[in-house]
């Protein structure tokens, strides 16, 4: 982890007509950080992290992203980040290497370069025979570990992680934190949002969203320590209960 | 970090659009069943059209009129009468009374001998023989002249086998009451827009919403991958597909149905591409207008089967229709190709005869195409 800041918002607000799904977040993000970012259902996580990946314009608010604008620089930042939808997000019909070779294509890397890292990535997973097969037939668990290893293929500053372990084990899911650490060892900045609370002690720091507004932001030993509290669990609850809006 | 320089700008999203084809082809074709549906959709189209409605020809009865009265015409009548599928109701003593055999509607088919006829196969090497038929039902006329027109053939070999005098008999075909056979007219042209219509509308908006469903296309918009160019990806497939559908119409059509194409194959090719178009355009408005692939299809099917069907006139006329439908029918583009491909395929006429129906569609076309792109942004911010 350097001190180098690749996230960055000051008073990010999301209005949808008299909603405020996103109400005046500031944090900072650094290189190579493993960035949790918790939050009850509703309380406007995935908005927060449209916005930031481009896929939605904030209505007020500053933010760059790998030093780019959120505004006017959307073209530069989609090429230095990846993002792995919670609704797992590869090809079902496709191979694994078409899946590869697809991602890989659209953003721009040639053919050469598609090979060698997909050798490496096929190693790494324990994919080799599996190649030829559609990604539809793969177990979950391979599914999910293969989408976040194209979600960093391109070697992006940041990748964005919408909730990445949704149903599988816990093996599967301590595997697939493995891969996370992998990749923050390379350097890439990982921004994870999550439910579960076991995951967020894996991240660097934490932050807690209730109702749109961002109540908490630290390390998870030091928001145990002034939440007095012995787990995260315990720390989410007690912020979570002042809550006032549904869950969606 | 690895991005190509500006200069490779152009080539990259060109190699990343080539990409992005290669995957919806795979798509395409690991469908098996819509692969199927894809193709098998036109051929059972037309074999229904065309064939359904057809009975098996057999023991139909026909009216011979016998000028001739020679070994040649007695010989054919013959063979004629041995034949499963005729029977020879009676003998007519002149041409003025086919019409009227015809009027009681019994008799579909009237075979007349001219004078001479085997003075002129035996001098001449070269007879005549006409044949009529009613054709207000025009596949049964168009069956029953085949079958006919191949017993004449057919004696005609029997003869040749034992000569090399290269003799020739020609049928002269005349269908009466519908000389244009208006059935195959009318609905080959109307599947054409039918099925044209269906599978780019269908295919286009199922395949968009598909991304959709399952997330992909948020993976798509978040890369650096240019949105209108996923639009553009998706369609070219289904454009090449829809090519290869109406290549397959047409051979159906021309060599199973006897559809004629009089006109510029080349400029049918066009209009139809402009058809395409509008509905690769339509699937895109369909697109993004619902989130998932049920309703996707259900839109599609609802809003472009009956439609078409109704105000294309290929199944209702539409100058019988009342006026506010009449109306109402000039808002479906298929209407308009349907005119375009009659007077292409039919009348044989050139681009200055369906300028106007060109435009119209053309028009139709930018207008879904403008707003469906702009709802496709909207959706985006």
């Amino acid at each position: 982890m350097t001190n180098e800041v690749v996230i960055k918002t000051e008073k990010l607000t999301k209005r949808f007509g008299d909603f405020i799904a996103t109400n005046e977040i500031t944090f900072d993000v650094h290189a190579g950080e493993i960035f949790g970012f918790l939050g009850a259902n509703g309380a406007g996580k995935t908005t927060a992290m449209r916005m930031l990946c481009g896929l939605s314009t904030p209505s007020s608010g500053k933010a760059t992203i790998a030093g780019f604008d959120i505004y006017k620089q959307t073209e530069q930042i989609k090429k230095n980040i990846g993002y792995m939808s919670q609704k797992f997000s590869l090809y079902e019909d496709l191979t694994v290497t078409e899946n590869i070779r697809f991602f890989g294509g659209i953003y721009g890397l040639s053919d050469k370069q598609i090979k060698e890292k997909s050798d490496t990535l096929v190693q790494q997973l324990g994919l080799q025979g599996e190649l030829k097969k559609l990604v539809g037939s793969l177990p979950l668990g391979w599914k999910q570990k293969l989408a976040f290893s194209v979600a960093v293929f391109h070697d992006p500053k940041i990748v964005f992680l919408d909730e990445p372990t949704g149903g599988v084990d816990p093996v599967t899911r301590r595997q697939f934190w493995d891969l996370i650490y992998a990749a923050s060892d390379r350097g890439i900045t990982v921004f994870v949002t999550t439910h579960y609370m076991d995951e967020a002690e894996y991240c660097n720091r934490i932050s807690m969203m209730v109702d749109g507004v961002m109540k908490a932001l630290d390390t998870p030993a030091n928001l145990k320590k002034q939440f007095n509290s012995g787990s995260m669990d315990e720390v989410f609850f007690e912020l979570a209960r002042g809550a006032k809006r549904k869950a969606d | 970090m690895s991005w190509p320089g500006e200069q490779n700008e152009k080539q990259t999203d060109m190699k990343q659009f080539i990409t992005f084809v290669r995957k919806e082809f795979y798509h395409v074709f690991r469908d098996r069943k819509t692969l199927l549906l894809l193709f098998g959709m036109p051929i059972a189209q037309i074999i229904l059209f065309g064939f359904a409605l057809t009975n098996e020809i057999k023991n139909s009865k026909i009216v011979i009129c016998d000028y001739a009265k020679d070994v040649s015409s007695m010989a054919i009548i013959q063979k004629l009468e041995a034949s499963k599928s005729f029977e020879i109701e009676k003998n007519l003593l002149s041409h003025k009374e086919i019409e009227t055999t015809f009027r009681e509607g019994k008799v579909k088919l009237a075979i007349v001998f001219p004078a001479n006829f085997n003075h002129d196969l035996a001098h001449l090497n070269k007879a005549q023989i006409q044949i009529i038929a009613d054709a207000s039902d025009p596949n049964t006329a168009n069956t029953l002249t085949n079958y006919a027109a191949a017993i004449v053939r057919d004696y005609l070999q029997e003869l040749l086998k034992n000569t090399s005098i290269p003799l020739q008999i020609n049928t002269d075909v005349r269908m009466i009451y519908n000389p244009e056979l208006k059935g195959v007219t009318n609905f080959v042209p109307g599947v054409m827009a039918l099925v044209l219509l269906l599978v780019c509308v269908l295919m286009t908006s199922v395949s968009i919403v598909k991304e959709k469903e399952m997330g992909t296309m948020e993976v798509l918009l978040v890369s650096p991958f240019n949105p209108i160019l996923v639009i553009i990806s998706k369609a070219v497939p289904y454009f090449l597909l829809s090519l290869i559908n109406l290549t397959i119409i047409l051979i159906l059509s021309v060599y199973l149905m006897g559809m004629p194409i009089n006109g510029s194959i080349l400029l049918l090719y066009f209009e139809s591409s402009l058809l395409i178009l509008t509905a690769l355009s339509l699937g895109l408005l369909i697109s993004n207008s619902t989130d998932s692939q049920q309703s996707a299809m259900l839109i599609s099917l609802m809003g472009m089967l009956l439609p078409t069907m109704m105000f294309t006139g290929f199944m209702f006329p539409l100058e019988n229709m009342p006026l506010p439908l009449q109306i109402i029918s000039n808002i479906v583009p298929s209407k308009w190709y349907y005119i375009i491909v009659k007077s292409i395929m039919i009348k044989g006429l050139g681009f200055s005869a369906i300028w106007k129906e060109t435009l119209i569609l053309s028009g139709m076309t930018l207008f879904l195409l403008v707003v469906s792109i702009r709802k496709f942004k909207i959706r985006l911010a």
